[in-house]
């Protein structure tokens, strides 16, 4: 998912995101199995990972989905979120 | 996407009415891949490794090249050289490239490496036989526990991606770890805890339609292609890129398509066939052979797995936990991301764990095939299910109720779920007559659920009404399921007008926005979705029409049942306006009457089956008997039910030749030996029973008529259903596919030599 084009300056205010991250990807952020970072879009979600983790690029850089509550949203980077939102990266999907 | 009025009550979705393309394909005018030809067209062959793993030292094109037949000769330096490798998928147009032609080292027996153009077939073939190469043969791997292990050559150093932890094997080259809770304490609280071992092997797709086309490229860049897709702009936007030409420049038009299951959502000789056109300035015709299909086009991955599943002894699943490694061929990409991720899907798992190794070795590049990745996971999973239910004396069923995910549980995958049908379809199940049917002596009884996430896409569709009321929609979806029968039944619900009065076409790139590819069970879900919104974007101007022509405003006319019709109090009192009325006048009222959507819908919505199978086995020569067959999906909405069972009956006949008989078989020297359909066994119509199927229908919130696609779900479950079958009607488990009667009878003695 390309999301070099995503403005990662968030104004002051921004909600604060709970992101899950599955398992194979927490050593590349610390360790941890749930993140916070700030955005108000999955494309700013994304960059703002990136940020605060660098490490995750290479698989954010690969592709990823992501749920909303249970919805897959397979590559759209202007889906909103918002704080009450369950979010899970996933392992970009395929089809045949 | 927010759809907050859904619709529930229909008049033309969810009938029969004939196939729009059913004509042309009984009477032969249905044009395939093969079957369009060029004033001045040559020829195409291709030259193909005769060895699993070999360094190309020289190529030597002289003697074919002095044919008088012969006016092109292609290899790899007739490619694009700034597409460069990179690690893991990052790295795909490479390794797409890769595969079309081999640059330094042959990759597998089949592998591309050189082509010629000719006047004939002939000609062209038997100019193959004088191109010379010189090869350095070096070792081959070919099976996927031999390939990570230590001692196992390298297919490509630097190939593996971020996430592959340090120390494995360079054939491994991606790593997918997920899942909750913990496992070892989930297995500590059962009663009975099950751990198998379990391998499959590679399936071909088995598409009827070799893969074929027709190119022209000139030196100016610009080209025209032909060809047998699922999808002609991805084909647009490799081909370009592989030809180092703008994308644009190139329109590529779909053919009539002879079976796709997922095996041509990629390219293999099309990028060829534009590089022979271009050097030879003429149109180039380029059409595989079966055994070029079995060697170099995609099979699915072959598999080795280990699962383990605690049980309570009333049926409650503890804890689960498996590991997938997927042999892909000489590439990255085997889906063993969602090979873990579709594993336990189907269940209610406080603790789960599943790993994916994606594992190269010398085969041809995977490619997709119905829902990949995730048969080979239920079949594992459902069959270790099935031994835990048959040891603690539980029904299957009811097992499967006790634990089956519903909307609100966290996934295996880990978010909630959103409305899904499982549990109807198990319901569905238990209540089914053939659930209950007692079995002759020496039959036994299987069934297994199994899960498909589906898929959206980017999607265009456009719309047109003729001035004599009737409408013609161009999609850009090649019709693999009968798309273009559903679209015009979703159309005519929205128009009003009859199914019958709608035509349906693939468009060409020139002609529509880009379309993602028909895979991921995604067309009648999103074609589907942007032709219901251009139709109804059609339906709001012929409403203003209507709303000028009676002089009332535009939010006072309402559309129903084909007519603009005056609604509200300031509306007045005008008679029904039919659409054909509105039309005939079109040119004299603003114009012609089109609607457009384009747009990448997210809520394509996953889908679950359960699948009964009965079988016998003969004890004699191992040979397995499919007597009875029933599949129970959750297609959210079927559009048209007829194509809709016909999906499930394709998912159930395919998997009852990966369960039974289909198998790539690699001989010492790491070569194919069964690359045609005498060899490589797939059901025919006496190897089949009459297919029964039960519809779900659990709307899918995220489309306007509730669809979830049916296209790959309905081939997760039967690789397991068919094996519990098996198991139960042999009395003994097999932990391979294809249980294939050498396999069968091979399990039979060994039972017998360990009961004596």
């Amino acid at each position: 998912m390309a999301s070099e084009h995503i403005k990662t300056s968030q104004s002051a205010g921004t909600p604060r995101l709970t992101v899950h991250l599955w398992s194979g990807l927490r050593r590349f952020a610390e360790g941890q199995e749930l993140v916070e970072v700030e955005a108000t879009t999955i494309g700013a979600m994304i960059a703002a990972l990136k940020s605060a983790y660098p490490a995750l690029a290479p698989a954010l850089d690969a592709g990823v989905s992501v749920a909303v509550d249970g919805r897959i949203i397979a590559a759209s980077l202007d889906e909103p979120l918002a704080p009450e939102n369950e979010i899970y990266l996933m392992q970009r999907l395929r089809g045949g | 996407m927010a759809l907050d009025q859904r619709k529930t009550d229909f008049t033309q979705v969810g009938t029969r009415p004939n196939r729009p393309d059913g004509l042309d394909k009984v009477t032969g005018k249905a044009r395939f891949g093969a079957d369009v030809t060029a004033p001045g067209m040559l020829f195409g062959a291709i030259l193909r490794s005769p060895h699993a793993h070999a360094r190309i030292k020289h190529i030597d094109t002289s003697k074919a090249e002095a044919l008088n037949d012969v006016k092109a000769i292609v290899t790899r330096a007739d490619f694009s050289d700034a597409i460069q490798p990179a690690p893991g998928l990052e790295g795909e147009q490479w390794n797409v490239l890769e595969n079309v032609m081999a640059g330094d080292t042959a990759l597998y027996d089949g592998h591309a490496i050189a082509a010629v153009a000719a006047t004939s077939a002939l000609a062209a073939r038997d100019a193959l036989k004088l191109i010379e190469v010189e090869y350095e043969v070096l070792p081959h791997v070919t099976d996927v526990d031999k390939a990570m292990a230590k001692d196992a050559p390298v297919i490509r150093e630097g190939a593996a991606d971020y996430s592959v932890p340090d120390g494995m094997h360079p054939n491994v080259v991606r790593y997918h770890e997920s899942g909750h809770g913990d496992v070892e304490a989930g297995f500590a609280k059962a009663d009975l805890v099950v751990e198998e071992h379990f391998v499959t092997e590679a399936t071909h797709q088995g598409y009827i339609e070799p893969h074929a086309c027709l190119a022209q490229l000139g030196q100016d860049g610009k080209g025209e292609l032909w060809c047998c897709t699922q999808g002609h702009w991805y084909v647009q936007k490799n081909c370009a890129a592989l030809l180092g030409i703008e994308t644009s420049q190139l329109r590529v038009t779909a053919s009539e398509i002879g079976g796709g299951f997922g095996g041509k959502t990629t390219v293999f000789i099309e990028p060829v066939a534009l590089a022979l056109s271009r050097k030879s300035n003429r149109p180039v015709k380029l059409v595989m052979s079966r055994p070029e299909v079995f060697r170099a086009t995609g099979p699915t991955a072959s598999t080795s797995m280990d699962i383990k599943i605690g049980m309570t002894a009333d049926g409650i699943i503890t804890a689960a936990q498996g590991t997938f490694r997927l042999q892909g061929g000489a590439f990255p990409g085997a889906p063993a991301d969602m090979t873990a991720m579709c594993a336990f899907a189907p269940y209610d798992l406080q603790h789960v764990q599943q790993v994916g190794y994606d594992i190269m070795s010398n085969r041809p590049k995977q490619a997709a095939y119905r829902a990949p990745g995730s048969p080979m996971a239920a079949y594992a999973v459902e069959s270790v299910i099935d031994a835990l239910c048959r040891k603690l004396d539980l029904d299957p069923v009811d097992v499967r109720l006790k634990n089956a995910a519903r909307e609100g549980t966290k996934a295996s995958y880990g978010p909630k779920f959103e409305r899904i049908g499982l549990v109807e379809t198990l319901e569905a199940a238990k209540a089914h007559p053939h659930y209950g049917a007692p079995l002759k002596p020496g039959q036994g009884r299987g069934i297994s659920c199994g899960f498909w996430f589906n898929h959206g896409g980017e999607t265009s569709v456009s719309l047109s009404l003729s001035e004599d009321g009737t409408c013609q929609i161009s999609v850009g979806t090649p019709d693999i399921g009968g798309s273009r029968a559903s679209m015009a039944l979703m159309a005519a619900e929205v128009l009003g007008i009859p199914y019958e009065s709608i035509r349906v076409t693939i468009a060409d790139t020139a002609t529509l926005g880009y379309n993602d590819v028909s895979h991921g069970s995604r067309v009648t879900y999103a074609s589907g979705l942007a032709t219901i919104k251009a139709a109804e974007d059609a339906v709001a101007k012929l409403s203003k029409r209507a709303a000028a022509k009676w002089g009332i405003p535009e939010d006072a006319v309402k559309w129903e049942d084909g007519h603009a019709v005056p609604s509200g109090p300031n509306a007045g009192n005008f008679d029904p306006l039919p659409l054909a009325e509105i039309t005939h006048d079109m040119g004299q009222t603003g114009g012609p009457i089109s609607g457009h959507f384009e747009a990448t819908p997210e809520g394509a919505g996953v889908s679950f089956a359960t699948h009964i199978v009965d079988a016998e086995v003969d004890p004699e020569t191992g040979k397995t008997a499919v007597t009875r067959y029933t599949v129970i999906q959750d297609a959210g909405k079927a559009i048209h039910p007829t194509y809709v069972e016909g999906q499930f009956q394709g998912g159930a006949a395919q998997g009852i030749g990966w369960a039974l008989n289909e198998e790539y078989i690699y001989g010492e020297d790491g070569r194919l030996q069964n690359a045609v359909f005498l060899d490589y066994r797939i059901p025919v119509a006496s190897d089949l029973p009459m297919i029964d199927t039960v519809i779900v229908e659990v709307p899918n919130p995220g489309h306007p008529f509730g669809v979830r696609g049916v296209g790959e779900t309905s081939i997760c479950p039967p690789l397991a259903a068919i094996a519990n079958a098996v198991s139960a009607a042999a009395g003994v488990r097999l932990h391979a596919l294809p249980m294939s009667p050498p396999r069968i009878l091979a399990a039979l003695e060994q039972q017998r030599a360990s009961n004596s």
